[in-house]
């Protein structure tokens, strides 16, 4: 075990002796870059964290990071990430996961994870295509995509991850894109920070296969029309002159639109810790393509019981009420008889 | 029924009798009374001397109703003693049994004993004075029917007056109608003549000591608490409700003052998930499930053998394919225990072989999957799972120390001359890698399913090292066998027919290597816990023998391994009724042998000695 007191670590303590091997030009450089940046930052030992992925091009994230890691099966990092932070509540556990992985093969124990609250920083790529595969569509995909296992395009409705994740009483829910990092570094900090299950969704550039999937809202020129940042407890506007902001219709949807037009105090303010997850749910939809105004930042962030310190209350609990396992008083728990020896 | 045949099952092992119990039970949780699918039967053998089987034919069949007896009644010896509840032989009853005609009356039943109570009226009377109404009543007739069996068997009634308090105190009404009708069936057999002669079946002369009754999932589930103190690690439980299996995350889900977690997953491969994840945290990780668990749990089960790391995967046996018998027992998973993975993915499997040797093998499975940070495969089956005996208690000091170190230092030198971790550096005897978990300073390393260099695990796709690899895993398998005790041969050393078993059929070629060699003939037994790898001793000992005959509850799958790997013209003799084997079957079995030698000029030889294995 690792002394208590932490060594003060740089970004090249956390970065493995292992070639990346991903495209030249994918958005996984810059995640990279963000997490091995951000982890110095944040007073954690390497020995103490865990990156757990699953299969895919993201997935290969934990080679990567000089930490305990686990490169797992399509899918289940989310799972095996459970195992790891029950356990050893005492860890630093990350999961890394793709469109695909978290939500397709995987989309069981994505959803479980987060319903359960346990305590992961769960970072979902989402390049919205089957890359280490070559290029087939995903479940984030849009209608009509035309890849090579759909050539007459897509019929298949794409999730909204977002929503997939709140929908799963997520504690704690946001989104950036690998072209920030400050942005990133923030987004995964507040994560990493939070007690239970963090999922924070990356719009990421595959350059090969679906390549300028976000550019309309990511883009440095088109950011200030295209990505509304949501900061907590202010008026979610936008705009080169934050001419623009969103709010509540009469009918409760909500709109973008001008504020001169409707006044600075019909504007939402954004309360990412408000429990009831509607309005969350609301920004997560405002944009159903990658082409119009999209929120970015932290959607919710709530406090509710994180799962492996309810375990381990549990087991304080019948240590308490019970002593300390006994084993000779185990096998004798159903009642016992003494048959005396005749010969 | 269940609740009732369990209680006559508690009294019998406190009174110090030897017993065998076979819950037979429908998959349906409210299965349509009255239908013969719907009947829930529990069989139980008491003795006074050691028994292993819950017997082939029983001496009494109670039935509560025509399905019942329809279903049953061909397990009753002839001229056996059968009571039935004649209240509830209406024609309806008798119309959904399928009987065309009330066999209470068409002599149908005249080989037999029968005696006739009407159980159903008896216990309204008896409860009426309580308050308790007439629909309600009736749910307590198998408490009467407890009573007069108590009652032939010459049962102590207290215990089972004290269990009614304990189990029903907080109801006061149904703890009443169940003692009221449980006296008054008790008082039926005392006051009547209907009944006739009492049984008395003395205690049996067990080895002296300090004795409990359990179920093999009981047994199994204490086994892994036991194993977790033993090898000095926590345990983790991921499983996913699945009979005949979820009795052992029921039963760990208790006991947490031993530092047990158990999370109910949201499916079986989430479960596995879980327990491989805690492994890797340094947990004892384990998965309890049944044949559709395993296949689903068949690709993380592959990682776990490619990461090498312990594992253990229960599984509780039950019949198949898909959804098949849920409820009823049978053994035709070592075909997927042994090969049920993609590629190349040996691993260690240990079969219990009654329900109080659950405890033993499931230490077992844990020593071999720490030692070795392998995956293990612990089979039992639905016959094991809830059928139970008298166990002696084991003194827990001396049970063996299994732990292992984990790894805290660097363990080699980088060609730079830096001291580094080698994560798939393995000990040259054992050939198990490195087991460090995460805190452990320096020790960071990376594991995963792509293929992993030898020694470094740095991801590699090189050919010769991948070929390596594969050959290197299945020796740490392979080399557990120099790890397990010698065979124990059973009976005679000179016979010319040797039986080989595994699992649950123990109990029944117990019984029948007995019967056969008290009647003078020579008979050899082998019964394995080890599956995978085989003892290196199995193959000798089967060539010294003319037959090799192997009864499984499958179509032969042991017998085709040790014809494969040891050339051995070993016969299967099958069965695939959701049912154990009777011990006549393997007599039969053993007598076919015996002739088959005989006719081939061989002589069977006679002997009197008869002593059979003992219990574990």
């Amino acid at each position: 075990m690792s002394d208590t007191a932490v060594n003060v670590t740089s970004k090249k303590d956390w970065a493995s002796d292992q070639e990346v091997r991903w495209c030249p030009g994918c958005g996984d450089y810059g995640i990279l870059l963000a997490v091995q940046q951000l982890m110095p930052e944040l007073g954690v030992a390497p020995e103490n964290t865990v990156f757990i992925s699953g299969i895919g091009c993201s997935s290969r994230f934990p080679y990567y990071m000089n930490t305990y890691g686990v490169h797992s099966i399509h899918g289940r990092a989310p799972a095996i990430a459970t195992g790891v932070a029950i356990a050893r509540p005492d860890l630093d556990v990350w999961v890394v996961t793709g469109d695909g992985d978290g939500l397709s093969i995987g989309g069981n124990h994505l959803i479980h994870a987060l319903r359960r609250n346990v305590d992961l920083t769960i970072l979902l790529f989402n390049n919205r295509i089957y890359g280490l595969t070559k290029g087939q569509y995903s479940p984030t995909s849009e209608i009509g995509k035309v890849t090579k296992s759909t050539p007459a395009g897509s019929i298949d409705p794409p999730f909204n991850p977002l929503s997939v994740a709140l929908g799963a009483e997520a504690s704690f829910v946001a989104r950036t894109h690998d072209l920030d990092r400050k942005h990133m570094m923030e987004t995964f900090r507040a994560a990493h920070d939070h007690r239970g299950a963090a999922f924070v969704e990356i719009f990421q550039n595959c350059n090969v296969f679906n390549d300028g999937q976000f550019t309309d809202i990511v883009r440095r020129q088109n950011r200030d029309e295209m990505l509304i940042e949501l900061v907590h407890g202010e008026p979610i506007r936008f705009g080169a002159d934050r001419q623009r902001g969103v709010s509540v219709g009469a009918d409760g949807q909500l709109r973008i639109v001008d504020v001169a037009e409707v006044g600075e105090e019909a504007i939402l303010v954004h309360d990412a810790e408000r429990n009831d997850p509607s309005l969350a749910f609301a920004l997560a939809r405002l944009s159903n393509d990658d082409h119009s105004p999209t929120p970015f930042g932290i959607f919710r962030r709530v406090q509710r019981q994180e799962y492996a310190s309810a375990i381990a209350a549990q087991l304080a609990q019948a240590s308490e009420r019970k002593g300390p396992g006994d084993l000779a008083a185990l096998l004798r728990s159903n009642g016992t008889w003494n048959v005396v020896s005749t010969n | 029924m269940q609740l009732t045949g369990d209680r006559f099952t508690s009294v019998s092992a406190s009174y110090g009798n030897d017993l065998s119990t076979f819950p037979d039970y429908p998959a349906e949780i409210r299965a349509p009374a009255g239908t013969v699918h719907g009947v829930s039967a529990f069989q139980v053998h008491i003795s006074d001397h050691e028994i292993t089987t819950p017997g082939d034919q029983p001496n009494v069949l109670v039935a509560m109703n025509p399905a019942a007896l329809m279903a049953d009644l061909g397990r009753l010896e002839r001229g056996g003693t059968l009571i039935v509840n004649e209240d509830a032989f209406d024609e309806r009853n008798l119309q959904k049994a399928g009987y065309a005609t009330d066999p209470l009356g068409d002599g149908s039943l005249d080989t037999y004993r029968v005696i006739h109570v009407p159980m159903t009226s008896l216990t309204k009377e008896a409860t009426a004075s309580l308050g308790v109404k007439p629909r309600d009543a009736e749910r307590s007739k198998n408490f009467f029917a407890l009573g007069l069996v108590s009652w032939m068997y010459t049962r102590p009634i207290d215990p089972t007056l004290e269990w009614i308090e304990t189990k029903f105190g907080t109801n006061e009404l149904v703890a009443g109608a169940n003692r009221e009708a449980f006296l008054a069936g008790y008082n039926f057999g005392e006051t009547t003549e209907a009944v006739g002669h009492r049984y008395e079946v003395r205690p049996a002369q067990l080895p002296g000591g300090e004795y409990t009754s359990v179920t093999g999932n009981t047994a199994l589930a204490w086994g892994i608490v036991a194993a977790g103190q033993l090898a000095k690690l926590p345990v983790t439980l991921g499983s996913y409700p699945i009979t005949p299996a979820s009795d052992i995350l029921h039963e760990l889900s208790k006991h947490k003052q031993f530092g047990v977690r158990t999370v109910q997953a949201e499916d079986e491969i989430a479960a596995i998930g879980m327990a491989l994840g805690a492994a890797f945290a340094g947990h004892l990780g384990v998965t309890a499930t049944s044949g559709p668990g395993v296949a689903l749990k068949s690709e993380t089960t592959s990682l776990a053998v490619s990461v090498e790391l312990p594992l253990l995967i229960v599984d509780i046996q039950r019949g198949g394919p898909s959804t098949g018998l849920p409820t009823k027992t049978e053994a035709a998973d070592l075909n997927i225990a042994m090969y049920g993975r993609h590629s190349e993915a040996p691993l260690p499997i240990v079969a219990a072989y009654s329900p109080t040797h659950c405890f033993a093998a499931a230490i077992e499975a844990v020593r071999i999957a720490v030692k070795y940070r392998t995956p293990v495969i612990l089979l039992s089956d639905g016959f094991l799972a809830n059928g139970s005996e008298p166990w002696r208690l084991p003194d827990v000091d001396t049970l063996p120390d299994i732990s292992v170190p984990f790894a805290t230092a660097y363990n080699g030198t980088d060609s730079d001359g830096e001291d580094v971790f080698y994560p798939f550096q393995r000990d040259p005897e054992t050939l198990a890698r490195p087991w460090a978990i995460p805190g452990t300073r320096d020790l960071m390393h990376r594991i995963g399913g792509l293929e992993k260099a030898d020694v470094t695990g740095n991801i590699s796709y090189d050919s010769e090292n991948h070929e390596r690899m594969v050959k290197l895993r299945a020796a740490k398998v392979a080399r557990i066998a120099d790890d397990l005790p010698p065979i124990e041969l059973v009976g005679d050393l000179d016979a010319d027919v040797c039986v080989l078993g595994w699992g649950s059929t123990w109990a029944a070629i117990d019984a029948g290597v007995q019967r056969r060699r008290r009647e003078g003939h020579k008979v050899a037994w082998v019964h394995l816990t080890h599956l995978s790898p085989l003892p290196n001793d199995l193959g000798d000992i089967l060539r010294r023998f003319e037959r090799v005959v192997v009864p499984e509850l499958n179509m032969g799958q042991l017998c085709r391994i040790v014809r494969a790997e040891y050339l051995v013209d070993a016969t299967a003799v099958t069965k695939m009724q959701g049912l154990p084997f009777t011990t006549a079957e393997i007599e039969a079995a053993i007598d076919t042998a015996l002739d088959a030698v005989a006719s081939n000029g061989g002589t069977p030889t006679t002997t009197t000695d008869n002593h059979g294995q003992g219990r574990p």
